[in-house]
């Protein structure tokens, strides 16, 4: 099957748009290789024997510990819901999503807040049994590399938890009777058919955290943790080399494209389609009391820890904190936000389906493929990186056109789309290609490549296909990404700070001018806000899953 | 023909272009100060003069932005907080030379760029914090001091690439050496109490709260903290310290500016040097200056009460800032070799 393309030479339009989008979305990219490469002043001996071996080592603990837990996490609620039946599952189904919502730098903050000395929990302990200094009692120090793993799991475990519960909803139920006819125990039947089924969405899963993990900097800069990421900044800003950080960012990448590979290399050859009865629906478990109290509490747990108590205290400071919050600005920034967020996802999506049904119609078009997946690395960088490498394209395209117009026009265009909010959408649609790109491959693969050869054989060309056949097939895929994409573009902040027009504020620049100085307390209301307009997609998200499946107890 | 595509594409991307156009009696300006800050001064330069000032925050990359932007950046003025990035942009030959009179009158020598790129607006200082409790006056008088085997487990400080510590340890170098900023260094990494971490109110913070008994920090975020009524808890952290101004017998307090410079390609010259010279007159350097407890630049300005009270009369280091921002990279380099961080 693999080796008998889909298309024919009518389709190559579709190769050459889809290379030019590729090369297109993969010139940051490109850019920051290219600064890694030609340095004003190499300091790459200077890192390499000094600081990098301990960017390296704190990152792969950082990568490991978030991986392993996000994947428990997400998992394991995941299976919960969807396979389960005990009080409140309706409620964890779309509850669980709901950290997603909620920035890591802001839950950072929170947690700082409550879990420093200084802070509530430690007082209360003090108070308890009669401590008086540091010195007369150990208590986890919030702000370490401890720390920064519990903070990114609790806000990244809902990608593992998305992509495995729309796996775990699409499996046959038939496979699973199966098993279960067999002699396999519900437990046995999940580590031997479920979950291998569920792999490559929870490898998709897992890639996005793990470039969430990578690209992160608030968290790892206010926790002091020594991540490569931080080893960027600190290169880049206190030793004025931005070569030098290119060059960390460069090896990040590098990094990525092994985790990728391997994590491909492992299912090599595995391929799945819906099944035939994914129509028919997927029988429950019952639990009993005692293990429906553990499987609430497992589901609680997360919700509570990366939802509920963030977003209370949030609430608690906006209540005591009511100063001049909603400014006439405050519209505007919500408007700006809005309106780069949804033309960043839609982008974003068309992107991807082009990318995607083109690399479908030529599988043997490995280059493409390999295009494709380069230009996905964009998420793995810090988003400030990723700004400097959308600026050097587009200034060097508006310079280009400014210097041919002015010599032979003797008119200036100056920038066209340096400074504009074009600028802005383009670094998001970059940083969030892997995302869409994801989302949209994952659901694709899935659909048996008989209806491409029905479509065609009845006359449908590859476009028809696609609009007629596919995106139908696919649209729980495509919601997905688009809403994910939007949830993340509202929540974007360091290359909006970077790229942006004069006079131009989004939601998270204005929750940033406060909470960059620590005072968490002055900018709670807008983070709610950042946090509420998430919630919506996350809340529409999870409705268009469940409805994609009938559940019936067993 | 292909002249013919380049000028449709380029009239179409203009008309879809997004850039508003910036007419005159505007100035632009890229700010890596924070707004709080800023906006005040904007203002009133705006209803003094009537140029409008559009303007984009950002902590980093704004200096990228301008370089790679070039002679068609609409930037004017660049407002930094720190040496840092003032010496970065006039090194990378981003910025013109300011010729004015005014400033000339109002900004001290040292508190210029030797080749005019740069003028300084706010100063302040790089003082010690100790502990009103277990620290006597006199006990500490220098940052030399700080490496002293008597404080081991007593000192905090931010982290040691902080742009602050980087400018502190690179005016070390300028004035002890490379080899003695060195040793110094690594007492001080000895003395440290915890990891360095947090920002400067953290680590008052952390002598309130007995980790450590003299730390490093900025002298204006003494006044923020005194007057937080937003988080009165800040009050008790600078209600714990005294503020030491160091080598009053020699060099004098290790000093830092804020900063503006116009860019090389500025589209508003006149607007710029006109917002700049603003800047560094009588009123718009009370105004900054107060606003973040710094000092103004200017002589004979009036000061606040609270600068008056706890940052009155000392010594301040007139080094050249240039130099100190040629020993930057010296410094952070120094940093990781000696694993001040780790």
């Amino acid at each position: 099957m693999q080796s008998t393309p889909l298309a024919k030479k009518t389709t190559n339009s579709w190769l050459v748009s889809s290379w030019a989008i590729a090369l297109i979305v993969a010139l940051p990219i490109l850019s920051v290789f290219y600064i890694a490469l030609f340095p004003e002043e190499n300091i790459w001996k200077h890192l390499y024997d000094t600081v990098l071996p301990v960017y390296i080592i704190t990152t792969l603990k950082l990568l490991a510990g978030v991986g392993f837990l996000s994947v428990i996490l997400g998992v394991g609620t995941a299976w919960l819901v969807t396979m389960c039946q005990f009080p409140g599952r309706r409620f964890f189904e779309w509850a669980l999503l709901l950290p997603f919502a909620v920035p890591a730098y802001v839950i950072a903050y929170v947690y700082t807040d409550i879990l420093e000395y200084s802070g509530p929990v430690q007082g209360f302990l003090r108070d308890l049994f009669g401590w008086q200094t540091p010195r007369d009692y150990w208590f986890p120090e919030i702000r370490s590399l401890g720390g920064a793993i519990t903070m990114l799991t609790l806000v990244l475990y809902p990608y593992i938890y998305l992509m495995s519960r729309a796996a775990f909803l699409e499996q046959s139920a038939s496979l699973k009777d199966a098993s279960r006819l067999l002699g396999c125990s519900p437990l046995q039947s999940f580590f031997r058919i479920s979950l291998p089924i569920a792999r490559p969405s929870i490898a998709v899963g897992l890639s996005l955290v793990s470039m969430e993990t990578l690209n992160d900097f608030g968290t790892v800069d206010f926790f002091a943790v020594k991540s490569l990421s931080a080893g960027i900044f600190d290169t880049w800003l206190n030793m004025g080399n931005l070569g030098g950080a290119a060059q960390i960012a460069s090896l990040m990448m590098i990094f990525v494209v092994f985790l990728i590979v391997g994590e491909r290399m492992s299912r090599y050859k595995q391929q799945q389609f819906h099944n035939q009865d994914r129509f028919k629906a997927l029988a429950t478990y019952p639990l009993t009391k005692g293990k429906a109290a553990l499987a609430f509490i497992a589901c609680f747990v997360p919700l509570l820890a990366g939802f509920l108590i963030p977003v209370g205290l949030l609430l608690f400071y906006s209540l005591n904190y009511t100063k001049q919050f909603y400014t006439e600005d405050f519209q505007s920034h919500a408007l700006h936000s809005f309106t780069l967020a949804i033309s960043a996802s839609v982008a974003c999506l068309i992107i991807a389906v082009l990318l995607g049904y083109a690399q479908r119609l030529n599988p043997n078009k490995r280059s493409l493929k390999i295009a494709i997946n380069f230009s996905s690395l964009g998420y793995a960088l810090p988003g400030a990186v990723l700004a400097l490498g959308v600026l050097v394209p587009l200034a060097h395209f508006d310079n280009s056109v400014d210097a041919f117009m002015r010599s032979h026009f003797d008119y200036s265009t100056g920038l066209l789309l340096s400074g504009t909010v074009f600028a802005v959408i383009f670094a998001y649609c970059v940083r969030f290609l892997a995302v869409s790109a994801g989302a949209v491959s994952s659901s694709l693969n899935k659909v048996t490549p008989s209806m491409d050869m029905a479509s065609r054989s009845l006359g449908m060309t590859p476009m028809g296909t696609l609009l007629r056949v596919h995106l139908p097939l696919i649209k729980g895929g495509l919601l997905t990404s688009l809403l994910v994409v939007f949830v993340d573009c509202m929540k974007e902040l360091p290359a909006t700070l970077i790229l942006r027009p004069f006079n131009y504020d989004t939601l998270a620049t204005f929750v940033y001018q406060y909470a960059s100085d620590q005072r968490l307390e002055q900018c709670a209301l807008a983070a709610l806000l950042i946090v509420a307009v998430g919630i919506v997609p996350v809340i529409l998200l999870s409705r268009s899953i469940a409805s994609s499946r009938d559940i019936k107890p067993a | 023909m292909l002249r013919k595509t380049l000028l449709t594409l380029a009239t179409v991307t203009s008309a879809f272009s997004f850039a508003p156009a910036y007419a005159e009696g505007e100035v632009n300006v890229y700010s890596y100060r924070q707004q709080f800050l800023v906006e005040p001064l904007l203002q009133a330069f705006t209803n003094k003069t009537g140029i409008k000032v559009n303007i984009v925050y950002s902590n980093k990359g704004l200096l990228e932005r301008l370089e790679q932007e070039g002679r068609n950046s609409p930037a004017d003025v660049m407002l930094t907080p720190d040496i840092g990035p003032m010496y970065d942009g006039a090194e990378k030959g981003l910025f013109a030379t300011i010729d004015s009179a005014t400033i000339e009158r109002n900004v001290p020598e040292h508190f210029q760029d030797p080749e005019n790129r740069w003028v300084g607006l706010t100063s302040r200082a790089r003082v010690i914090y100790t502990s009103k409790e277990r620290v006597k006056e006199g006990e500490i008088k220098t940052y030399e001091d700080l490496a002293d085997p008597k404080w081991k487990g007593r000192v905090c400080t931010r982290s040691g690439k902080h742009t602050y510590n980087i400018s502190l340890i690179a005016s070390m170098i300028a004035h002890d050496g490379l080899e003695a900023t060195e040793t110094w260094l690594r007492g001080v990494k000895d003395n440290l109490g915890q990891k360095p971490q947090g920002n400067d109110r953290a680590q008052a913070k952390a002598i309130k709260e007995g980790i450590c008994d003299v730390a490093l920090g900025n002298s204006y975020y003494f006044g923020h903290m005194l007057t937080n009524e937003e988080e009165p808890e800040q009050k008790t952290w600078a209600e714990a310290i005294n503020l030491v101004f160091p080598n009053q017998d020699g060099r004098g307090a290790h000093m830092n500016i804020s900063g503006a410079s116009i860019t090389k390609y500025a589209p508003h010259p006149q607007e710029a040097l006109e917002l700049i010279e603003f800047l560094t007159e009588r009123d718009a350097q009370y105004l900054y200056a107060n606003a973040n407890f710094e000092f103004p630049v200017r002589p004979k300005t009036k000061r606040s009460d609270i600068i008056k009270k706890y940052m009155g009369d000392f010594k301040g280091d007139e080094i050249n800032l240039t130099e100190v921002g040629a020993l930057r990279k010296e410094a952070a380099k120094l940093v990781d070799k000696v694993g001040f961080d780790n």
